[in-house]
């Protein structure tokens, strides 16, 4: 990324770094012009990181576009916990029409753009991993396939939250949900399916995918304003931790991102035009377990410990941290 | 001026004249024609800065169009049949957002089992989806309503459906008045949305609302169709001063004066039904027709108007509701509560099946002279559907109801049981 990475090792946080930056390279949120595109006073749970990444990202969008934004939302928690009446959370020009049509929808607001020659104020789309990866998918991929200019953001808490926590096709492998309960002989999700979007956008070609998450809001902001960058589809897949969903502490919504993030599991990268251009190392590398063992939807793997399940998940981290050379290469 | 022209062919010139800014479609026959002509017309740059999307789904098109009104475009899109169906969730949304969309439905039969063919059933099941509901009787009326429908839907930011049927109308070669630029212009001004999404005074469209609002959002909703129960019949004279002919208003009388008998339908059968009220009147019966034009708003007020004296109203109509009988008659019912008119339904037309002249000459006198069941169905092979239902007793795998109909009524093709 084209923004200057501070590491403080010594704290294992680079939320501090801010203030020694240069200013042009601090984070939006740092600004004293910063937005609050969704401003305070909204209903989501404590410690949820969807209201985070949205937060971040919008405020991004808005800085990146001089305030000309116009966004699109699926429905599902974001929508809900933001939107009830008189007390709308939204500080921008905002739509919310259904559940699986939020990309259709933003491909509407980007024709009429074009129809009416404005080419100053930009559109993005958001929703849940449920609204993208499944009930939206096809409208999803219609409008990467005409490459409408919309930026598309997925808040990916792997499960359909809103509803009270069922499996979605981004639902990883054993994880409990209400639909995948940890009960009989294979608890939680099966192992071995799933649906991974960011390759998927990526295989139609569109000029920018990138992966990015709350653990790391500078990356996320820079992805976000690199994305801006581009006309045509894009699309921003966030790894957004839900403390409800996932059984997590509040307190710990950070960190467990952060551990998914070094265990391989969720991926940071970055591709152009369907290749991948970026990625982000892994300082260093962490087994998955810690990362599981944060969560009550994993409980089941380690009461009693299920070994193979849990080698399974390695696996995939493996794999993960294989095809995208995640780890620095030793000299 | 005047032409030999298709009607999807007559009714794509009208909404290119209309200047629609953003168009998303998916095909479904029989409205193929309508939006084909209108991708090359864009294309060609013949509609200005007009974007027209090919679009994964029809539920695809109408939020498209969703999201471009709600930025201040005028949107269009046309569809049918399952193509309704599909969309049907963003047909709701729209209407309850008070989007003021404009499409044609080409009316057809909803499977299964599937059939291409014209009826009603369609549009119908959108019928309290908030959209305005307009049906032509010819395609010089299809051409006309379009017109009127852009203006109708933004004055009242309201969605609007011109219903025309399925290949009787769409694919049927009629010498229509092509309107001019000009008079277009002269009659639909431009979009001034009354919400948009719009950097410089942001709003949230589309928020949650709960139980302490809902009931007023939804009342409103209905407001804006009892506005247009006094809107339609004024553009439709507003129509009159500028294209110098009538089309469109709430309902049309053929001889109701001093009628006994009113035969009601919607769309272009309302031809056929005009000839037979002809052929009755010359054979000394007391009968006269009325065309609904809207159904969505129901004129209830002028239909009760337009048929107080009468004795009898036999509505024909294209649907069925499966356990009921007649939509558009439960509404004449409605309409007429208090009144002691005798109100009959016959199920006709449904899946393309034709209603000749002499069908409907029939089913009057029937009902005149010995009263009609409830419903009445026109024309059902009755020996067809009593073998079936004894074979469904005699057997449990009796198999595929339609194939078993098929072969029963001998279709090119089917073996006989
Ligand atoms: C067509 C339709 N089906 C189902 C629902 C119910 N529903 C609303 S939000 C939601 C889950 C949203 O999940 P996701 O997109 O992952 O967002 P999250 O709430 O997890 O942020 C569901 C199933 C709906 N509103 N519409
Ligand atoms: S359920 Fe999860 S995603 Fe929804 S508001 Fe709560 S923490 Fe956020
Ligand atoms: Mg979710």
């Amino acid at each position: 990324m084209s923004y200057q990475r501070v590491k403080f090792y010594q704290t294992g946080t680079f939320t501090i770094g801010n203030r020694l930056l240069d200013e042009s390279n601090r984070t939006v949120q740092a600004g004293m012009d910063r937005t609050n595109s969704l401003n305070s006073g909204h209903r989501a749970c404590q410690g949820c990181g969807e209201a985070l990444g949205a937060r971040y990202a919008l405020d991004a969008v808005m800085r990146a576009t001089h305030q000309q934004m116009v966004a699109v939302n699926a429905t599902g928690c974001l929508e809900v916990f933001s939107s009830p009446y008189p007390e709308s959370a939204w500080q921008i020009p905002w739509l919310h029409s259904l559940f699986g049509n939020a990309p259709a929808v933003a491909s509407g607001v980007a024709a009429a753009l074009r129809a009416k020659g404005r080419k100053d104020v930009r559109v993005i789309a958001q929703g849940g991993d449920g609204a993208t990866v499944d009930i939206g998918f096809g409208c999803l991929s219609g409008m990467f396939e005409r490459n409408d200019d919309v930026l598309y953001v997925c808040y990916d808490n792997e499960a359909y939250m809103n509803t009270g926590v069922q499996r979605s096709g981004s639902t990883p492998p054993r994880a409990w949900t209400n639909t995948t309960q940890a009960v009989g002989a294979h608890p939680g999700n099966p192992m071995g399916i799933g649906k991974n979007l960011p390759r998927i956008a990526m295989a139609h070609g569109i000029p920018y995918v990138a992966t990015a998450s709350v653990a790391d809001l500078h990356d996320l902001e820079a992805k976000v304003t690199k994305a801006m960058k581009f006309r045509g589809a894009r699309y921003i897949h966030i790894h957004v931790p839900c403390p409800l969903g996932w059984k997590s502490d509040p307190a710990h919504t950070i960190k467990v991102a952060r551990l998914a993030v070094e265990c391989g599991l969720f991926p940071l990268i970055e591709a152009e035009g369907g290749e991948v251009t970026d990625r982000t190392p892994i300082r260093e590398k962490v087994p998955v377990e810690p990362y599981l063992e944060l969560q009550g939807r994993f409980k089941h793997l380690f009461h009693p410990r299920d070994a193979r399940a849990l080698e399974t998940i390695q696996a995939i981290a493996d794999a993960n941290i294989h095809r995208y050379q995640l780890l620095p290469v030793k000299a | 001026m005047k032409h030999h022209i298709e009607g999807s062919q007559a009714v794509a010139h009208a909404v290119a004249l209309c200047r629609p800014e953003v168009m998303a479609c998916y095909p479904i026959s029989p409205q193929t024609h309508i939006v084909e002509t209108l991708s090359r017309k864009v294309k060609a740059g013949e509609i200005g800065n007009s974007q027209f999307l090919n679009v994964e789904s029809e539920f695809g098109a109408l939020s498209v169009l969703i999201g471009a009104s709600a930025m201040g475009a005028r949107t269009y899109t046309a569809t049918t049949s399952q193509g309704l169906l599909f969309m049907a969730e963003a047909v709701y949304n729209a209407g309850g957002l008070g989007l003021p969309i404009v499409m044609t439905i080409a009316n057809r039969a909803l499977g299964a089992p599937i059939n291409i063919w014209n009826d009603h059933s369609d549009s119908m099941s959108m019928r309290d989806a908030g959209w305005i509901q307009l049906f032509a009787q010819d395609n010089q009326e299809a051409v006309d309503l379009h017109i009127q429908a852009f203006r109708l839907a933004e004055e009242l930011s309201c969605p609007v459906m011109v219903c025309m049927d399925g290949y009787i109308l769409t694919h049927a070669y009629e010498v229509v008045d092509l309107p001019t630029q000009e008079q277009v212009d002269a009659y639909v001004p431009a979009f001034e949305p009354v919400q948009v999404l719009d950097p410089q005074d942001p709003v949230s469209i589309g928020a949650m609302v709960g139980p302490e609002a809902f009931a007023e959002v939804r009342y409103l909703a209905h407001d804006k169709h009892l506005r247009a129960v006094e809107a339609i019949p004024r553009l439709s004279r507003a129509f009159e001063d500028i294209f110098q002919r009538r089309s469109g208003g709430l309902l049309k009388a053929y001889h109701t004066n001093e009628a006994e008998t009113v035969l009601l339908a919607l769309g272009s059968v309302n031809g056929t039904i005009k000839d037979a009220v002809d052929d009755l009147r010359k054979e000394g019966w007391p009968v006269g027709s009325l065309a609904l034009c809207a159904f969505r708003p129901f004129p209830s007020h002028a239909l009760r108007q337009a048929v107080q004296d009468a004795k009898r109203i036999i509505v024909f109509e294209k649907d069925l509701a499966v356990g009921k009988g007649g939509i558009v008659s439960s509404d004449v019912k409605m309409a007429l509560r208090g009144l002691p008119t005798i109100v009959d339904t016959v199920i006709a037309g449904l899946g393309g099946r034709p209603i000749p002249k002499a069908s409907v000459i029939d089913t009057v006198k029937q009902a005149c002279l010995e009263g009609l069941e409830e419903p009445h169905f026109l024309d059902l092979n009755w020996d067809a559907i009593n073998r079936e239902l004894t074979r469904q007793q005699a057997q449990r795998r009796s198999g595929p109801t339609a194939e078993n109909i098929l072969r029963e009524i001998g279709a090119p093709g089917a073996s006989p049981i």
